[in-house]
């Protein structure tokens, strides 16, 4: 056995409290306290709290009870986590350090831009970085995630084909193999989704985007390099079929971490362009999130952009939500400040040279894995004589039912975290497989012959069981889904 | 590739050339060969050389130290985002790797760690909020407002939405941003020009059976308590539209939850419970609904708890009711939002914990003692109105002054070292003489009597 997980049989806070206990005492001044005698008082009784139940302990309870957990949870810093889609690289420590520096932490969003000239400085700076990496004209930092960038974009379009007189335009094409946020992010902003098949080879052709698009297409929301971590090789021609019928085209950054340097979406033609700064550019995913999503446009479409946005002006930088056509803003304040200075940090460290050499080097790590993995137990079955960029993905073949959980659950019980199963959809027993760059080359051997040693033995009781050797074994989902179950009751 | 660099262990000439050796590729560029040559970049990026460690850390922070900030001045800033002390052993538990390098719980066996302590949080939440289902974190609170709106309209098939005149601007903003694709007729119900209030007879005059929900905060943008928040929301109910209430889970030591008083949705900031202000973020959105019943129609990521299939079965937490969501559901999903603030939902947890039930409430004390004192302080100045409104208020306050503009004093005061007296937008029709001040537990009686020192100069310059 190479890996077992720690497990403790952790009881939930309200079982470990006990009256009387007290993990943190909230300041109090004597002054203040001694001229105001009964703040309750001060609440109007008809609005007072009469009971609130909070768990009673101690700062070292609750200390014991989260490091404990958190011996139960895998990550990045424990051991490979190729999450297909999620760019699980490393997170440099020192972004950490400046992060949680008084200059960030405590700076409130509403205090005058005078006071804050140095972080506004990075700001402006980063998104220059980001104009420059995708060939767009200008960034707006302010979206929260991915999935609030796209949203962006297609408000974007809604607005900009409405200004133009092209309301009736109420279309998005979304590739077959896109994420799931893209469909739904075209749902929110109020448009019908067209699918658009892939062909065998797992892209999409020009001539496909011809035939579905219309005087109603809005736009496309285009992966490149999609999914499949296959490089859409007409995306030009597909650009060019959308603007055709005066379509806008979407770029989703979330694979940006194959094309540093190599290619950039503006010079492909696109108009709206997302990036993942917590995937490409280095920021932790922190079990869930946070993560930032900037989005950046063409000079056309500069006015739409979600504000606010840093802008430089005689008296240094601010933020500008004076954008003349602008959709609004989609998040309180600023942005995910403290994350876009992580990933400002990340450009530093890496240079342009090093950005390029992320990518040279995120690509390699990919196929390397992929041609390192038993050809026959996990065949592509797209695009079977091209390089992968950033991932691959590949089906787990096999008579038995299930054949990609099986291996996923069988890899956690190596010690290594599982690629991304069933997605994309269109691949049957699919494993998504992203190494990134971050990964030695040992790491990448070990990786490879864990799961053709468990191709081999995927009857064998050791994979039928697995995982056995994780905090918990195999989980109950049917009874996860009792709406009852969603918190615990004193 | 001659350099090395920390970040890129394969970067080697002879690594590089083993790799390529292995899949049968000439070169790098070769696997790069499928970009059109139209399209390669064929130049170098225009971005600085990297640069070392030591530089990149030297620089970045010399330059943010040069920002204005806590402890270097007093800020007494709130409109939603707030300073509040975040306690050692928060920052401990949120900096544990093992947390904040993993990711979304897609393989729950490895990740029962995050699992519980979000299943912690909702459950710490619904205690707060008086809610029956809490989700594990949207972006912030503008947006989880925003879903709220969506949501409502959506359950009940109705197209006004009424939102209250003196919610946060930056809530509403998002909020109608939000909305916008659904052709939604937003509404603002006036406020009491005296007391700071919703108006709760206008609000009855502008209900109708058309109505989707109220939205409003409490406290609201003013920092005044909404007394009638019972009441308002039983006109709501009796028209059949949902009640959403917006709150900062901090006054909630003090003040009924939201759940008491007949809200459906809640939604708020978690901001306060453990998470730097940050500069706007990353921040908690809080969003929780009463009725059990309506979690399927949630945004967001549910966290439950069940057993193991083994024998004999342990006790396992899991993503449960992802048939809502957009990864399965695709445009029919509930929401598009995917990556969230996970990492400030644990904060949250682990804060609640620490303070428990008499810390938490220790804190509520502190700070409504607090904002009093200042205020009172304030009012004794000469050309400050203040409070300026007469509603009963936790930790904000407004302040007008009748001869200088809100915006030049709180730039002076800033001057000074002292971050306070927001200016209060043009949308609430208040002129632009009045600010916004917060106090919480962070203020002594002495940074209160700094925060009027500046406030005296800047009226005199």
């Amino acid at each position: 056995m190479k890996f077992r997980q720690a497990y403790w049989d952790e009881p939930l806070l309200k079982e470990l409290s006990k009256p009387g206990r007290i993990g943190f005492i909230p300041p109090a001044d004597a002054k203040v306290s001694k001229r105001i005698r009964d703040p309750e008082s001060l609440i109007p009784k008809r609005m007072r709290r009469t009971s609130l139940e909070l768990p009673e302990l101690s700062e070292l309870q609750v200390l014991r009870h989260f490091n404990r957990l958190s011996q139960m949870n895998f990550s990045v810093e424990l051991g490979m986590y190729p999450l297909g889609s999620c760019t699980m690289k490393y997170n440099p420590k020192v972004s950490e350090m400046i992060s949680s520096s008084d200059g960030i932490r405590n700076a409130h969003p509403l205090q005058p831009p005078e006071t804050v000239q140095g972080l506004l400085a990075i700001f402006y700076e980063l998104s220059e970085f980001l104009n420059e990496i995708t060939g767009m004209h200008r960034f707006s930092l302010s979206t929260a995630a991915g999935a609030q960038g796209e949203l962006a974009g297609v408000l974007m379009m809604r607005k900009y084909l409405m200004d133009h007189g092209l309301g009736q335009k109420d279309e998005i094409l979304v590739p077959d193999s896109a994420h799931g946020t893209n469909p739904a992010s075209a749902a929110m902003a109020g448009f019908k989704v067209t699918k658009v098949p892939s062909d065998e080879s797992g892209e999409v052709r020009a001539k496909t985007v011809m035939d579905l698009a219309s005087e109603k297409t809005a736009g496309m929301m285009f992966t490149v390099p999609n999914t499949l971590g296959l490089f859409e090789s007409e995306v030009v021609e597909v650009c060019r079929a959308v603007h055709d019928v005066g379509g806008l085209m979407y770029y989703d950054g979330a694979n940006m971490n194959a094309l540093l340097g190599k290619a950039r979406p503006g010079d492909m033609g696109f108009d709206i362009v997302h990036l993942n700064l917590h995937k490409t550019f280095a920021t932790p995913h922190g079990g869930g999130g946070p993560g930032a999503g900037p989005v950046g446009v063409t000079r056309d479409l500069a006015s739409y952009l979600p504000v606010p946005v840093v802008s430089r002006g005689k008296r240094g930088f601010f933020l500008d939500s004076s954008l003349r056509h602008t959709i609004g803003p989609l998040k309180g304040f600023v942005g995910n400040s403290a994350i876009l200075l992580r990933a400002y940090a990340y450009i530093r460290l890496l240079g342009a040279e090093g950005l390029s050499d992320v990518s040279s080097l995120a690509v390699l790590a990919a196929n390397y894995l992929w041609r390192s993995l038993d050809q026959e137990a996990y065949p592509v079955t797209h695009g079977k004589g091209l390089w992968r960029k950033h991932e691959t993905v590949v089906s787990a073949k096999s008579p038995l039912p299930g054949s990609a959980m099986k291996v996923a659950k069988a890899l956690l019980d190596r010690g290594m975290h599982s690629p991304t199963v069933y997605f994309p959809l269109i691949v049957s027993e699919a494993l998504m497989i992203e190494p990134t760059e971050s990964e030695p080359l040992e790491v990448l051997d070990e990786y490879a012959e864990a799961m053709n040693s468990i191709a081999a033995s995927l009857g064998e009781r050791d994979v039928a069981e697995a995982p056995r050797n994780t905090s918990v074994g195999r989980i109950d989902e049917v009874k996860a889904s009792h709406p009852m179950t969603l918190k615990v009751r004193w | 590739m001659p350099h090395r660099h920390p970040l890129l262990p394969n970067l080697d000439a002879a690594l590089v050339s083993e790799m390529l050796g292995r899949i049968g590729a000439g070169s790098v560029d070769d696997l790069f060969s499928d970009i059109p040559e139209s399209i390669r970049l064929r130049r170098r990026l225009r971005i600085p050389e990297a640069q070392s460690e030591y530089t990149v850390r030297r620089e970045i922070q010399s330059r943010l130290a040069s920002n204005s900030t806590p402890p270097k001045s007093l800020c007494f800033l709130g409109g939603g985002v707030w300073p509040h002390y975040v306690p050692a052993a928060v920052e401990s538990i949120v900096g544990r790797e093992e947390f904040y390098t993993s990711y979304t719980p897609y393989q729950a066996e490895v990740s029962q760690g995050m699992l519980q302590s979000l299943f912690e949080y909702q459950s710490l939440m619904c205690d707060l909020l008086g809610m029956e289902v809490c989700n594990s974190s949207l972006y912030d609170w503008a947006s989880a407002a925003g879903e709220a709106a969506r949501m409502a309209a959506r359950v009940t098939g109705r197209k006004r939405l009424l939102v209250a005149g003196n919610a946060g601007p930056q809530q509403l903003a998002v909020l109608n941003t939000y909305v916008e694709p659904m052709g939604l007729q937003v509404e603002k119900v006036p406020f009491d020009r005296s007391t700071g209030r919703l108006d709760a007879a206008q609000l009855r005059r502008s209900l109708s059976s058309d109505v989707a929900a109220l939205y409003f905060e409490n406290p609201n943008y003013f920092g005044v308590i909404e007394e009638e928040a019972e009441d308002m929301l039983g006109s709501v109910h009796s028209a059949g539209g949902l009640g959403i209430a917006g709150v900062d889970p901090i006054s909630l030591s003090l003040l009924r939850d939201p759940g008491s008083y007949g809200a459906d949705i809640a939604v708020g900031e978690g901001q306060p419970l453990g998470i730097p202000m940050n500069y706007g973020g990353p921040h908690l959105g809080v969003f929780a609904v009463r009725d059990a019943k309506l979690a399927r129609s949630m945004p967001g990521r549910l966290i439950g708890m069940t057993t193991t299939v083994s024998d004999p079965s342990q006790k396992a937490f899991a993503m449960v009711l992802q048939t809502r969501e957009q990864h399965i559901r695709r445009e029919a999903a509930t929401s598009n939002i995917c990556t969230n603030q996970s990492l400030l939902a644990l904060a949250a947890a682990s804060y609640l914990a620490l303070l428990g039930k008499s810390g938490f409430r220790q804190l509520g004390d502190t700070i409504v003692s607090n904002s009093h004192y200042a205020a009172r302080r304030l009012s004794k100045i000469k050309g400050v109105e203040c409070p300026r409104f007469s509603g009963a208020y936790f930790k904000e306050f407004a302040a007008e002054y009748p001869r200088g503009t809100a915006d030049t004093i709180q730039r002076r005061m800033s001057r000074r070292g002292v971050l306070a007296g927001h200016p209060l937008s043009k949308e609430f029709g208040l002129g632009t003489r009045v600010g916004l001040f917060c106090v919480t537990e962070v203020h002594s009686s002495i940074d209160i009597e700094r925060l009027a020192e500046a406030l005296e100069g800047a009226l005199r310059p």
